[in-house]
């Protein structure tokens, strides 16, 4: 089986973001593989090992994300694809879901693996996107996954139910968190991982012009979330609190 | 010069510290009230092959280097200073002799168990009257035939009742110029060997502290750790590689507390505001994260010197002895910025208070790697 996984590095879920000239600054920043995406390289090994075949990990960003494959690589995946977002200019889902296409086209896949959104943009849309774009089915935000021969099972979260699919291959899933629990990689694996094969391209291998990849979006402006404000305790007897509540709800608050 | 961790260790210290968040944080505080012994962490550590981290593939170690053994014990002696001792203690005086001075086939039957993770490793030096006079040593071997008798005592020796069987120091024969000293590998089970679990501790509780007793044990020739006489030598420079260790555990434990430290001056609110906005406290924490600093990198710098195959006799001994008396007075600090709380069990610096003391102590203490420094530097 060959099982393809698409991922991305972010910021580590514990940085402090600061801003600087209206762009978030990466600098001295701890990077990790997506949480989500992790979760589809477990799923990825594990269908590996019950199936046979092949893992590749692929990822579009700079030269450091070439660590988050690295990582992907000591937990068990075969191969990485990285390709060079340098030239890429305003990138958005749009753009990163047209250069996957353009490396996967060229690769033999059963199955595509991804997280179903990334922490960081938290869009969920580059997945979908791939999939209608390569003209096969998705499934996202899976919990489990079940495949038996070329017909595809999946329990999907739809938010705190579930829903049943049956497919077939060909297909791209996203991963939700409840799939499965990613291993550490082993040090042998760490050790290991950097004599496995390392593809790098850039958008010229891939017959891509820049001017088509132009995101679709545009961002007005960067900003953090306002600070937390000390909230207010109500004190004095029960009723006399209660009035004051729905004083400040309606004057200050302006909800009622 | 170059101050980046390679690919290799930048993954390690990810892996070590997830695994240490994940699987040795949870049980530290219990294990600690309990002083239950960590085993299932270090079946665990077994399963990703940790234990024989700086040591070939070839006897079941992972080709690691002492660079990534000094970020694993930091890392685990952050959460567990118990467990960092511990895995200390069985990479860098339970392996390591045996990898330096054993022949081909002491390796293949101790190391490559040891660095599987199947038993735990452990070197007996100490004695109740040789300590930093490990020269002093009263147990004996005396030959008989093909086989050795060791009669004797050993204290304080880490790791031994979880061990298979141990490097331990005796007195071979006595020469006009001193003992001579011959390391012997003693299986744990055999007949007068005793390993006595019995230590009442200021702290790392969960880290097993034994006292050996010999008694008329056998032990063939062949399990002569290199050679008769060299038992001196090889110690001198098994402790090298160890200081290491307790210079990356001192590290971690000051790591930890300074954490925990920061975050609590960050909620804590005394006088209307934070505790933080006090510059007491944050030149208090400014000190710690400056220390913490400096140690780290002394540590890194004797692990590169040790994996450059150079000399690192000094530099191992300044780090073990800057980076454990920066330790205690980060602890000592975290303590009292927690105030009350912080003599308290429930938040952790009471632990890594408790723990961190035998940095100063254990491998060499402060006075003896003062002496080791001044002699290197030509007093
Ligand atoms: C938790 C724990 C684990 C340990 N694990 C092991 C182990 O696995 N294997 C092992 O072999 N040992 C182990 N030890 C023993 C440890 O290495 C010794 O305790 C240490 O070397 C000090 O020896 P001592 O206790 O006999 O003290 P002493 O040597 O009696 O020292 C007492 C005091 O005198 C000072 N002193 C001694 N000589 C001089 C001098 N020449 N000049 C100035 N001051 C001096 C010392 O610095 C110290 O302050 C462990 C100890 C502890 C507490």
């Amino acid at each position: 089986m060959d099982i393809l996984v698409c991922l991305k590095q972010t910021f580590d879920t514990e940085e402090r973001i600061v801003i600087e000239d209206g762009q978030i600054s990466d600098d001295g920043v701890e990077f990790v593989i997506n949480p989500y995406d992790e979760y589809a390289v477990e799923e990825a090994i594990r269908l590996r090992d019950e199936h046979g075949g092949e893992v590749t990990v692929i990822t579009v960003g700079p030269d450091r994300a070439e660590q988050a494959l690295r990582t992907a690589m000591a937990m068990g995946a075969d191969k990485g694809i990285i390709v060079d977002d340098e030239d890429l200019e305003n990138a958005d889902e749009y753009s990163i879901a047209r250069v996957l296409a353009a490396v996967i086209k060229d690769l033999d896949f059963d199955i595509i693996l991804g997280g179903y959104m990334a922490i960081d943009d938290g869009s969920a849309q580059v997945g979908p996107r791939l999939a209608e774009l390569l003209e096969i089915p998705h499934i996202s935000t899976i919990t489990k996954l079940t495949i038996d021969g070329e017909s595809v099972e999946a329990e999907k979260d739809v938010e705190g139910d579930v829903e049943y699919i049956q497919s077939k291959l060909p297909i791209l899933v996203t991963a939700q968190q409840g799939l499965n629990d990613p291993r550490y990689p082993s040090l042998p694996g760490i050790m290991k991982a950097k004599k496995k094969p390392l593809e790098q391209l850039d958008l010229d291998d891939l017959d891509l012009d820049e001017e088509d990849l132009e995101g679709k979006t545009e961002t007005l402006e960067v900003f953090l979330p306002p600070e937390k404000e000390a909230g207010k305790i109500l004190e004095g007897e029960l009723d006399e609190q209660v009035k004051e509540l729905v004083q400040r709800l309606q004057s200050e608050a302006k909800v009622i | 010069m170059d101050f980046d961790l390679t690919e290799e260790q930048r993954m390690i210290r990810k892996l070590l510290r997830d695994f240490a968040e994940g699987e040795v944080a949870p049980g530290a505080d219990e294990r600690d009230r309990t002083k239950v012994f960590p085993r299932d962490v270090f079946k665990k550590m077994a399963d990703l092959n940790m234990m024989g981290l700086p040591f070939p593939e070839e006897y079941g170690g992972a080709g690691a280097d002492s660079i990534s053994f000094a970020i694993a014990v930091e890392e685990l002696s952050r959460v567990c200073a118990s467990t960092g001792i511990s895995y200390s203690a069985h990479v860098s005086l339970g392996c390591a002799p045996l990898y330096l001075f054993g022949t081909e086939e002491q390796k293949k039957e101790y190391l490559v168990p040891l660095c599987r993770g199947e038993t735990m490793g452990a070197f007996g030096l100490t004695e109740p009257g040789a300590g930093s006079d490990a020269g002093g040593t009263r147990t004996t071997a005396v030959k008989e035939g093909d086989e050795w008798v060791i009669n004797g005592s050993k204290c304080f020796i880490t790791n031994a009742s979880y061990s298979d069987f141990l490097a331990l120091t005796a007195v071979t024969s006595k020469e006009p110029e001193g003992p001579e000293i011959t390391a012997f590998i003693v299986p744990t089970d055999t007949e007068g060997f005793q390993v006595i679990d019995n230590y009442i501790k200021l702290g790392l509780h969960s880290s097993n502290t034994t006292e050996l007793v010999l008694e008329d044990v056998r032990i063939p020739h062949q399990n002569i750790l290199g050679e008769v006489g060299h038992g001196f030598k090889q110690f001198l420079v098994t402790l090298d590689g160890g200081r290491i260790g307790i210079g990356a555990m001192a590290v971690g434990i000051a790591q930890g507390a300074y954490e925990a430290a920061l975050q609590y001056a960050r909620e804590r609110t005394q006088f209307g505001q934070s505790i933080s906005k006090f510059q007491v406290i944050q030149h208090k924490l400014a000190d710690m994260a400056m220390n913490i600093e400096l140690a780290r990198n002394m540590v890194y710098k004797a692990a590169w010197l040790k994996d450059c195959g150079r000399r690192f006799t000094k530099e191992a001994s300044i780090c073990k002895l800057f980076a454990s008396e920066m330790a205690m007075r980060v602890c000592d600090q975290a303590v009292q910025i927690h105030g009350g709380y912080g003599y308290m069990h429930d938040y952790r610096v009471e632990r890594f208070f408790r723990d961190v003391k035998l940095t100063e102590i254990g491998e060499g203490t402060s006075e003896i790697q003062r002496m080791v420094i001044a002699r290197e530097i030509g007093c």
